[in-house]
């Protein structure tokens, strides 16, 4: 069980390694990066590549690690003991399975991604730190554990937004996924418009990483948002001329709204072209 | 095994332990990677870093371990053939050029005149397009080749003549922050003080049991969940001998805020006086008068300074002493006001506490404190918000 990337994604060498380190030793791999250059992609593609089910749990600020294993719904049980309910007496009714007891419990070996970890309480690794190592918890309503037939893939991603406990990094592998270069993201291009246009992607390129390199960016433009403009360009058929001998310095880029998505940057850049106008 | 490598990490300050070699070790045992130096240098790092501000620092200890161990043979560019050399210049040169140099007649003159005419090449392909020999034209393939101190071939595409982990990707990423906001996060945790507040979503179960016994039927009851009320003021000393502790200020700001509902934060500078302001920019136009913040925010806010206190000791002493505008009535008045109205009160100092005796007004603000001024330190947070839980 190798993972090489697929048809519609492009994976670098390094993330290759961690990707098949995770899953032979089957550690969680957490996945750090810029937004937008495909971390929650990556989940979806492992599980491609390995024709695995992709069960997604994705975290909120109010997502506690027990509605990962299991919740109790107390409340129901209760209204249905008033009315005399037949399956009350049963608390396994009442038991509703968590995103963690899912994967645990899948006939096929899954791919579990925690996505955003970050977005939970700073508390909230921590809470999964024994499930996550043993791949096993105990539901205390019904007194019997709950342990994984097989460890399942997992991967995790991240945003920054808070920093992670030491005790739960160790336990993971770590990739960052670097901004893809020019070479990279040729090919990046190429899978999602198959057969583009080469000066188009080239002109296109140029003026987007010059974009990337203006200093003082609020949000620099990635990898998504690349695509979704050339996927409007395409879209507006729009002629090449319009994108050819262009300086980032001198005007806007067209449709500049799939790229900068602040209006400070907008406001920077046409900052930007009145003073290379005036010096020009 | 690699236990030198683990000692260089842990020395550079990556936090490596037993756990990740073991780790490793474990990996290289289920041949998770083929044994090329690139997927050992990946499959480590994947191990040992967590954190992609350290990725620089791993880099670099990579190269100081395994240089000289790992050999370039059979990876150096090769001399190569006169006869390849002839086809490129055939390729680059016109025939005239051609004739020119064969005139010459000398091999130094041959490569300088490609090697100009391949310099121009690449300046004229400005925008990233590769030049020379990509695409499989060339017969020595990918670009550039080293025939004995010519270099052709500008920046060296080919992935081994210059190692992954010596480009050093992730320079930039580097920060070297000593605190982070989650330590700082987890030390004004102790500052919590539990209440119920907002929409009932909880299930109250003695509440419940309490209900259904009264009324002879089932009556839930819902209260709202704990959440952190404790309210916090925080005053903050901008400008001048502030300067080299921005970083450090933003962090524990950053934390703060993140932290508590109830924060409320106001600047000053060098001294709190009558007015204080909320915005840098509009310091002199938007001020709030210290005796409005006194009587909007009640005696159960907590109050933390964050300043390095150092002034000259005029600004606090007297009145007019402040070196911005003239004040009425002396910061001390001020001080002794907002800790009589608010007595659980704190001064974060980031100046490191050998030096606080050095300067005179540090000693003054100390004194108008009650000696309650703590380094900016985790461990003087960790005393500070022990402190302003003490106090009711």
């Amino acid at each position: 069980m190798r993972f090489e990337g697929t048809s519609a994604y492009i994976a670098t060498d390094d993330l290759m390694v961690a990707v098949n380190a995770a899953t032979l030793l089957r550690r969680p791999l957490l996945v750090k990066g810029e937004p937008g250059t495909g971390k929650t992609v990556l989940a979806e593609e492992i599980a491609k590549a390995f024709d695995a089910p992709l069960i997604t749990w994705n975290i909120k600020s109010t997502t506690k690690a027990q509605q990962g294993l299991y919740e109790y719904d107390a409340v129901a049980r209760l209204r249905d003991g008033q009315l005399g309910e037949e399956r009350v007496h049963d608390i396994r009714n009442y038991i509703r399975k968590g995103k963690l007891w899912e994967a645990f419990t899948s006939p096929k070996l899954p791919v579990l991604l925690i996505d955003e970890i970050d977005k939970a309480d700073i508390e909230f690794p921590n809470d999964l730190l024994q499930e996550l190592d043993r791949m096993a918890f105990h539901v205390y309503e019904t007194d019997e554990t709950i342990s994984a037939r097989e460890r399942p893939i997992v991967v995790i991603t991240s945003n920054n937004e808070k920093e992670l406990p030491d005790a739960f990094l160790r336990r993971c592998f770590f990739h960052y996924i670097k901004f893809p270069d020019r070479d990279t993201m040729a090919a990046i291009v190429e899978v999602h418009f198959p057969g583009i246009q080469k000066t188009l992607v080239s002109r296109a390129m140029d003026i987007f990483y010059d974009v990337r390199e203006v200093p003082g960016l609020k949000k620099k433009p990635s990898t998504s948002e690349l695509i979704d403009w050339l996927k409007l360009l395409l879209a507006e058929d729009m002629p090449l001329e319009v994108l050819q001998n262009r300086d980032v310095g001198k005007a806007i880029p067209p449709l500049h709204g799939a790229l900068l998505k602040n209006e400070q940057d907008v406001m920077l850049f046409e900052k930007l072209a009145f003073m290379a106008r005036r010096q020009g | 095994m690699f236990f030198g490598f683990l000692d260089e990490l842990r020395a550079a300050g990556i936090p490596a332990s037993l756990k990740e070699h073991l780790m490793l070790l474990e990996a290289l045992d289920r041949e998770v990677i083929d044994r090329s130096p690139e997927q050992f240098y990946y499959l480590s790092r994947a191990i040992y870093v967590k954190d992609e501000g350290l990725l620089d620092r791993f880099d670099q200890v990579f190269n100081k371990v395994f240089k000289g161990i790992l050999t370039d043979y059979g990876q150096n560019p090769v001399e190569v053939p006169a006869d390849w050399l002839k086809a490129v210049a055939e390729k680059f040169l016109t025939p005239e050029e051609m004739e020119a140099i064969k005139s010459l007649g000398s091999w130094d003159e041959i490569m300088e005149t490609l090697k100009k005419r391949l310099e121009e090449q690449q300046k004229r392909h400005e925008g990233g397009s590769k030049w020379v020999g990509t695409g499989g034209t060339s017969p020595f393939g990918n670009s550039g080749y080293n025939p004995e101190g010519v270099r052709i071939g500008g920046e060296s595409k080919h992935k081994r003549a210059l190692k992954v982990w010596e480009k050093r990707e992730f320079a930039n990423l580097d920060n070297t922050k000593e605190l982070g906001t989650r330590n700082i996060k987890i030390a004004l945790r102790r500052l919590r003080k539990f209440a119920r507040e907002g929409a009932a979503d909880e299930l109250d179960i003695p509440g419940t049991i309490d209900g259904t016994a009264r009324q002879g039927w089932l009556d839930i009851r819902m209260r709202p969940e704990r959440r952190n009320a404790v309210k916090l003021l925080l005053f903050l000393d901008v400008g001048g001998s502030m300067d080299p502790f921005i970083k450090l200020c933003e962090e524990l700001f950053s934390a703060a805020t993140s932290e508590f509902k109830n924060l409320e934060f106001f600047y000053f500078h060098n001294c709190p006086y009558e007015g204080v302001w909320k915005d840098n920019k509009r310091r002199w136009s938007e001020r709030t008068p210290m005796w409005d913040i006194l009587h909007k925010y009640g005696h159960d806010y907590k109050v933390v300074f964050v300043g390095d206190a150092s002034m000259s000791a005029y600004e606090i002493s007297h009145p007019g002493g402040s070196v911005e505008h003239f004040n009425e009535e002396s910061g001390a008045v001020w001080m002794q006001r907002l800790t009589h109205v608010y007595p659980a009160a704190v001064w974060l100092n980031p100046v490191p506490e050998a030096h606080w005796g050095y300067t005179q007004s540090v000693k003054l603000i100390k004194q108008l404190m009650n000696d309650r001024m703590y380094p900016l330190t985790l461990s003087g947070l960790d005393d500070a918000m022990r402190e302003l839980t003490r106090k009711h």
